[in-house]
Parts: C-alpha cells; sequence; structure tokens
C-alpha cells in the first residue's frame, strides 16, 4: 500500500545564485559566496562577514503574482521564489489535473528577521524608564507606548515561523496538509522526511518541501557570534569556512532556501514527470544529552543514520557519498566524523564525504534541502562537489571530504545529514529511481 | 530490514479516498495515557479538571508585567509554581538557560509522565515513580513552540549598554562592546526547538524528536504527527503537544498589534474572552485574551500501553490536516480549511459525521475566526442524521473563555479538556460560550456539566495567521477494535 516517493522538482535561492545549472556547476567549481556584511553594518561586530543573497526581487519570479506578497519577510520570498522554480521544474505549471486538496507544504522555515530598530527603540525606552524607577527591569509602561507605537501588525505577524508556508499555500493553491518545522539546522531534512512520510501513507499526492531562512540580521549574528559559533576570520571571509580543516574556527552565516516537489510514485508516473531521484531512507533522533554540548559519542546522528539505513533497506557500504552537516565549527565537524566512523565502519574512509557550507555557508534551517538538491545533481551527473578551504588536516577528522577539487565518481545512494542546536539529528538517504 | 521496492511496490493508480481508509487498518494502533496540563486554571490534568467542572476563570490582571499602556491588561497566567519542582535535581542549574516557553514545558512534560505512570528518567531521578525505564531508544517527542518573545529585561539590559549619549542605541557599540553583556548562551533560550530539548534530556527521549511551529495549530499537528510515527512503527511512546507564553511585554503587543484581543475595560476579566459571540455591539468586546500554559500528552502504541498495564483514556483515531488558500492573514469566512481538515480526519478514523458525539472547538472570541470555525462546523455536520433529527445529543466544549489564547499551547489543552470529557462521560461547561443566534450542530453546556457517553469526539485548532488547520479523532477505548 505504501507509495513511493520521487522528487520531480528543485529549486533554491542560494548565495552561489539561484539557478540550479549555474549554481551547480560553481560549486563544482569550488566557488564561493562569502563576502562584507551588507544587510547591515556589522564592522564592529566579532563577524564581519556572511554569505547573503544578493540584489533579490521576487518579482523576478512570480511577475505580478510578487505584488500581493509584499509585505512577506525576506525569508518568505526566498520560499515563493524557490518554490516556484521547484514547482516550474517539475513541470506543475503546466499540468491541470491536480486536486488542491492533495496538494501539501512541508517547511522548515525560519521566523523572519526581527523589526530590529523599532524593538530595539521600545526595549531601550522601557529600560531607560526602568532604571529611572530603580527597578533594573524593564518598564512595561513605558516599553508598551513607544512598542504600540512604532511595532507593526505585519510585519510582527509575517515573522512568525509559519508564515512562509501559508504563503505558499495560497499561491501554488496547496489546500491539503501544510506545517512547519523550527529544529534549528537541521529543519528542512526533517521536513523533507516527514512529509516523505505523509505522501508514502498516501495522505497527499505532492508536497513542497525544504527550508527557508535568514538570520544575517543584528539579532541573529548577536546570538551566534555570543555562543562563538561563527567564524571571526575578518581579514579573508572567503577562507572563513573549512569544514574538517584543522584551522576551523566557527561556520560562516548564510541564508536562502533551498525546495523540493515531493510526489507519490503514481502521480508522478501519471503526469509523465522527470524523477530526479527518490527518498528512500529517513531518520530523526534526539540527543537528549545536554544543551550546549553534543553527546561526545555522537549518539544522536549513529541513531539518525541507522534509522533511515533501516528503512532504505541499505548497508552503509551502499552509500556512495555524503553531504555532511559539516559547519566549520570544532565539535560538529569532529563528532560527525565520529559518527559515520561508527556506523559506517571499515567503509567510512572509502566514501566522498563534502561540504557545500564551504562554498556558501550555513543557511540554518534552509541547510538541508540545499544539500539535498546537491545530493540529486551528484547522482545525475556521477561527481561530487568539494569542500574547499581544506588545507591541515585534523587528526580527529580523517576522512575522504573531497578537498578543494570536485571529483567524479558513480553516485547511486546518497546520503544527507544535518544537525540543529539542542541536539536534534536529522538523516536522509536519496537514491537514483529506478 | 526490508528494501523499499518490497514494501512500497508499483501498484494500481488508487484515487485519494481509497489510500488514507485502508492504511489505518494496517498500522498500529495508539492510545492515550497520559494528560500533562500547565494552565492558567490549574496545573495537573485532575486540577484542570476540576476547575473547568467548576466554572472557574484563569483570566485576571497581567501580573508579570506593567501592561497598562498596552490595549490590553489581562491574561491568563499559570498558577504558582517552582520549576525546580519539575526538574531533577541535578537539572536545576539547567534552569537559568530558559525561557518561560521552556519552563513550561517542562512542567507539563512532569504533570504528563507522572499521570500516565510513565517511567522516564525524570520520574526515576525525581522518585515519583520506580522500577526501570522505559526505553529510550524508542520514546520521542513533538512540541509545538511558538516565536519565543525575548526576555527584555535581559534583552533591554544588554541594549542600553549601547546606547549613545541620547541615550539612542549604537548598532556600532552593540557590536563592539553592548553585545558582550548578553549571556553567551542567550541564543539558546529563544529557539523554538529548545523546549523539546530540555524535555528530551530531562526524560530521555532519544527517539524521533520535532517542533512544528504553526501557530495555535502546532499542538495538534504535533500530536498528529507523533500518532502517525507510532502507527507506523517508528517509536513506541511519544511525548507531544505545544506550549507558549504571550504574557510577556512583546506577546501581549503582537497579539493587540493583530487586533486579536479583547481591549474593552467594561468588562470583568473573567467574562472577557467570550467564545462564539460574535455579535458585540461595541468592536472592542470582541478578541480572545494573551494567555500562557501548554499541554503535553503521552501518546503510546497500544501494545506498550498494555505491556506496562497503563491507563488508557481513549484511543487516538484519526488525523487531518488542510491550509487555507485564499489567504495567509485571515480565515476563510467559509470555514473551508477547516472542513477539509475535519473530514479527512473522520475519514482516517473510518468513521462519519454522524457517529462524532462531542466537539472539542478552537473558540478563541476573534469574531472573524469564530464565525469560520462556526460555519466550517455547521456545514461537516449539518447533513448528518443526527443534526436532521435535532439532536442535541452532540455536546461541544470550548475552554478560551476559562484559559485565553497561549498560542502554540492552546490546541493541546483544548484536546486534554476533549480527551477528560470523553473519559470522564462529562461535559463540563463552557465558560462564557453563549453562541448567540447560531444554529448549531451541537449544544455546550453553560452553566452546569452534562452527563454524557462519547464515543467520539473530534478537537480541532488553527492558526489564527498562516491558515494551517487540523483535526484530531478521539475514539473511546475498547479492547476490541470496532
Amino acid at each position: 500500500m505504501r507509495q513511493r516517493v520521487v522528487i520531480t522538482g528543485m529549486g533554491w535561492i542560494t548565495p552561489l545564485g539561484d539557478d540550479i545549472e549555474q549554481v551547480w556547476k560553481k560549486m563544482l567549481e569550488g566557488a564561493h559566496g562569502v563576502g562584507t556584511t551588507t544587510l547591515f553594518n556589522a564592522t564592529t561586530f566579532p563577524t564581519h562577514f556572511s554569505a547573503e543573497i544578493k540584489s533579490f526581487s521576487l518579482e523576478n519570479y512570480l511577475g505580478k503574482d510578487a505584488e500581493k506578497h509584499a509585505d512577506a519577510s525576506r525569508n518568505a520570498k526566498f520560499a515563493l521564489a524557490a518554490a516556484d522554480n521547484a514547482w516550474k521544474n517539475a513541470g506543475l505549471d503546466l499540468w491541470t489535473a491536480l486536486d488542491p486538496s492533495r496538494v501539501g507544504v512541508y517547511l522548515g522555515g525560519g521566523e523572519g528577521p526581527v523589526d530590529f530598530e523599532n524593538f530595539v527603540a521600545a526595549a531601550v525606552a522601557g529600560m531607560h524608564a526602568g532604571k529611572e524607577n530603580n527597578t533594573g527591569r524593564l518598564d512595561g509602561a513605558a516599553w508598551g507606548k513607544v512598542a504600540m507605537k512604532r511595532l507593526n501588525h505585519i510585519c510582527e505577524l509575517e515573522q512568525e515561523p509559519n508564515m512562509a508556508a501559508g504563503h505558499m499555500a495560497v499561491q501554488f493553491n496547496a489546500a491539503g496538509p501544510n506545517m512547519n518545522t523550527l529544529t534549528a539546522c537541521a529543519a528542512s531534512t526533517q521536513a523533507i522526511g516527514e512529509a516523505t512520510s505523509i505522501i508514502r501513507r498516501g495522505d497527499a499526492d505532492v508536497i513542497l518541501s525544504g527550508g527557508t531562512h535568514s538570520m544575517i540580521h543584528p539579532l541573529g549574528v548577536t546570538g551566534f557570534n555570543r555562543l562563538t559559533a561563527l567564524s571571526t576570520r575578518n581579514d579573508a571571509p572567503e577562507k572563513a569556512s573549512r569544514p574538517f580543516d584543522r584551522t576551523r574556527d566557527g561556520f560562516v552565516l548564510g541564508e536562502g532556501s533551498g525546495i523540493v516537489v515531493l510526489e507519490s510514485l503514481d502521480h508522478a508516473t501519471e503526469r509523465g514527470a522527470k524523477m530526479l531521484g527518490e527518498i528512500i531512507g529517513y531518520g530523526s533522533t534526539a540527543d537528549a544529552f545536554r544543551v550546549t554540548d553534543i553527546h561526545e559519542e555522537g549518539r544522536g546522528p549513529i541513531a539518525a543514520m541507522n534509522i533511515a539505513f533501516n528503512e532504505a533497506g541499505l548497508k552503509p557500504q551502499d552509500i556512495n557519498y555524503i553531504s555532511a552537516h559539516g559547519t566549520s565549527t570544532s565539535e560538529n565537524d569532529k563528532i560527525e566524523t565520529r559518527s559515520i566512523r561508527s556506523v559506517f565502519g571499515e567503509h567510512a574512509a572509502n566514501i566522498p564525504i563534502s561540504s557545500i557550507k564551504s562554498m556558501i555557508g550555513h543557511l540554518i534551517a534552509a541547510a538541508g534541502a540545499v544539500e539535498l538538491i546537491v545530493c540529486l545533481l551528484s547522482i545525475r551527473d556521477g561527481v561530487v562537489p568539494p569542500t574547499i578551504n581544506y588545507g591541515e588536516t585534523d587528526p580527529v577528522c580523517d576522512l575522504d571530504y573531497v578537498p578543494n577539487k570536485s571529483r567524479k565518481t558513480p553516485v547511486r545512494h546518497a546520503l544527507s545529514n544535518s544537525f540543529g542546536f539542542g541536539g536534534q539529528n536529522d538523516t536522509l538517504i536519496v537514491t537514483k529511481y529506478e | 530490514m526490508t528494501s523499499p521496492q518490497q514494501h512500497s511496490g508499483p501498484q494500481q493508480h488508487s484515487g485519494p479516498q481509497q489510500h488514507s481508509g485502508s492504511q489505518r487498518s494496517s498500522e498500529r494502533r495508539v492510545v492515550i495515557t497520559g494528560l500533562g496540563v500547565a494552565s492558567p486554571i490549574g496545573i495537573g490534568a485532575e486540577a484542570f479538571w476540576d476547575a473547568l467542572m467548576a466554572g472557574q476563570s484563569g483570566i485576571a490582571p497581567i501580573a508579570a508585567f506593567d501592561a497598562s499602556t498596552l490595549p490590553a491588561s489581562i491574561g491568563g497566567e499559570l498558577p504558582p509554581h517552582k520549576i525546580t519542582d519539575y526538574v531533577p535535581r541535578t537539572y536545576r542549574k539547567s534552569v537559568k538557560l530558559m525561557s518561560r516557553d521552556i519552563a513550561i514545558a517542562l512542567v507539563a512534560a512532569h504533570e504528563a509522565c507522572k499521570d500516565a505512570r510513565l517511567p522516564t528518567k525524570c520520574m526515576i531521578d525525581r522518585k515519583v515513580l520506580e522500577g526501570d525505564t522505559i526505553d529510550p531508544t524508542r520514546f520521542g517527542a513533538n512540541i509545538g513552540a511558538g516565536l519565543i518573545c525575548p526576555d527584555l529585561d535581559e534583552l533591554g539590559a544588554a541594549f542600553i549598554t549601547a546606547a549613545d549619549e541620547d541615550k539612542n542605541f549604537d548598532l556600532n557599540r552593540w557590536g563592539s562592546e553592548g553585545m558582550s553583556n548578553l549571556t553567551p548562551l542567550w541564543l539558546l533560550k529563544f529557539l523554538p526547538n529548545m523546549l523539546a530539548c530540555h524535555v528530551t534530556i530531562v526524560h530521555d527521549a532519544q527517539a524521533f524528536s520535532n517542533t512544528i511551529t504553526c501557530a495555535e495549530a502546532s499542538s495538534h499537528l504535533a500530536i498528529g504527527e507523533a500518532f502517525r510515527n507510532i502507527a507506523r512503527g517508528a517509536m513506541d511512546v511519544c511525548i507531544c503537544g505545544g506550549a507558549e507564553c504571550k504574557t510577556n511585554p512583546m506577546g501581549v503587543a503582537r497579539s493587540a498589534l493583530k487586533n486579536r484581543l479583547v481591549t474593552s475595560s467594561d468588562v470583568s476579566p473573567e467574562e472577557a474572552c467570550r467564545p462564539f459571540a460574535t455579535d458585540h455591539a461595541d468592536p472592542s468586546m470582541g478578541g480572545t485574551i494573551a494567555s500562557e500554559g501548554g499541554g503535553l500528552v503521552i501518546l503510546e502504541s497500544l501494545e506498550h500501553a498494555q505491556n506496562r498495564g497503563a491507563r488508557i483514556y481513549a484511543e487516538l483515531s484519526g488525523f487531518g490536516a488542510a491550509c487555507n488558500t485564499q489567504s495567509w492573514s485571515t480565515p476563510d469566512p467559509t470555514g473551508a480549511p477547516l472542513v477539509l481538515a475535519i473530514q479527512n480526519a473522520i475519514k482516517d478514523a473510518q468513521i462519519s459525521a454522524a457517529d462524532i458525539d462531542l466537539v472539542g472547538t478552537f473558540g478563541c472570541g476573534v469574531v472573524e475566526q469564530d464565525k469560520a470555525e462556526m460555519a466550517a462546523l455547521n456545514s461537516v455536520f449539518a447533513g448528518d442524521k443526527s443534526s436532521q433529527t435535532g439532536r442535541p445529543g452532540r455536546s461541544a466544549i470550548a475552554i478560551k473563555g476559562a484559559v485565553g489564547n497561549n498560542g502554540a499551547g492552546s490546541g493541546a489543552l483544548d484536546f486534554c479538556a476533549t480527551v477528560l470529557a470523553l473519559y470522564n462521560n462529562t461535559i463540563p461547561p463552557s465558560s462564557n460560550t453563549e453562541p448567540h443566534g447560531e444554529t448549531m450542530p451541537f449544544a455546550f453546556a453553560t452553566d452546569q456539566p452534562i452527563d454524557a457517553r462519547v464515543q467520539n469526539a473530534v478537537s480541532v485548532a488553527y492558526a489564527l495567521g498562516g491558515g494551517q488547520n487540523a483535526a484530531l479523532i478521539i475514539k473511546r477505548y475498547s479492547e476490541q477494535q470496532a
């Protein structure tokens, strides 16, 4: 009874561009999308750089329809654009027999950027009043006066993490199941995994899935800088994201969206869709260990990969490529390597592993979806992208990370990992459609 | 292990209707064995139920901060409690890493496991239960969360260290020195998945974990997804639902800006939120109340529950979800998305609308939302047998008159109330719920509880913004599958 689930469309908005083929070509050349942060003045922040989407306009994708989404937050607009590309890539714009009640959305969408200037103005006013009253706390009354004057109802609504999925439901007439997960950096991998389960069970025929996020704003960068999670290599931003390299010092914050069209095999076959791959395995676990540290043995990632293997009916040696979470933080890369070693055993060293975060930074909630698309392209073209900026071997990261140069190699089965703050682990296994 | 070909081989195309109905029978049954409630009218399922039965209100002037200059200054806050009573002694130092939303989730989680007599790590550590813990690798979490409001005392105190001579915030000064006054782990209080992070650590739940962030629909979607994942065998037990705190400055301001709150001062707090009263002479009387709280429930495979001799409240027998395609900011006045969600859930449960004896409404008091919901419920139930005979035998519950709307945890409170009503054979009174001039395919208990033997109940929820809708079918438990 269970439906096989295929991918029939893909679209992305990345710091290297928005066109699937052009971005893919750049990745294979080892290009990067990192530069000085321009979305706000970050020159005095510990980190001055990021991987931004430049000169984005929703009109370029949706034409006149862009107007009705004019108030959407930056991340929701990314999602609409990537979804539009995926939708057309799947040929759904030309398919008139869709039943809207069988079309869903499952996004790993981040919250929209905070209305920073007005938010701060109210907080500062409230705090100064509190100081004058010698409470040392925010004076709610003083805060409220400024907040109600300066904050805007549309901006506050559009910040909600479920809004991108709501905009997509309207734009693509998707009346079926609509969900948003926000499991930090694992969100879009999780979304695609759960969406696959929905179609597999027969509760929808088509689901637009993936993720979208933009945390390149003062509060986002503050949060990550305080956690010392970001690279501070301000003298060489383009070399800052160096997953698995011994000298890695944190991740590079990116933004963007990756969206895939997931479809039941029956539905895709009926409309003669092109099959870009099949999702055959998904695992999700919690470390359930500590708020601040990853479990030293990689308990959660290991379990997530094993659950995915179990569902796929594959063994580790069947995997031809691993798209690593590979953030370029000291901890993640070490423990991810350890987890892969544990799951893959002697085969670990024979499997090419790369992290495209070396080129486009960390798209947070959107990262996993973009990385899954890379897996599909690797399967299609028999080539895997490099981990750039790789120079010095770290004794605790001793696998084949496809250093600096892409590599031609047949890929039938690929595995993609995503791990989130708070111990959230998700794994997808995708295979060539046969 | 099975290969993908084996479990999903080629088959003849079959219509959508055929898919879901037949799926249920090949899946494991899932039962509800624990209810963990953190609500303004009580902490714990028993206190919550007693307060509902007594018609108590949890709405009062907001105590957490001075809300006097906001358009609404009443809210539903939790009764006094100490978070350290809900986590193991060794975890007490982690309290400083918690936003209020996280703490509420931990309270609800503790209550849920205690109510289910589920020997999780926390239950054993705190000596609530004895014996061996359940298998953590088969125990998951699916906890809905909101857009967590930053703690403005903390953030504001850091912001003013970056103010210039005119007391204006200076971004350059923030980057160079101000931000260092913020605790390094600040961000970890406000990531939505940190509710699940803390709950899974304390209770040692290592299996499937998710954080649904779909505003007021979050709890239902989380419970529905957990139901599916247990049914298909991905885990045996799941703690699921949602929690959120809106009784803080940003929470109230956001709700007020979106025009969702009762702003009239001519009405007493406990009577302010009036679900389905859509005829207010004064528009400022319409709306909901910002509150805090949440509910986490324990779902188990029937087999797991039976093996440990668990008390079974009810069976979860259907789930459906749908979305508004007309607008992401206002409800579809026809209620079509909710109709589809309920119909999907009914189909999933392999029953018909006529089989539903109890409707757990969402009814938050926001006029246009209540109107759309009533339109949907009329549409679902209007054509069925019981309505044609005018049978008042179908009951309904609306609890937000008593507890307000906390956002992501609201649906879970509704769900808990509905499960308890079914289990206790009693429909509690719905505070302030006297729909005016509406024809309804059900009746609310207004002043006194009503005795009722409920076979099937539906609990519904939807995001006030975003368009997500969900419905869950709760069925009276019987060992034999009907």
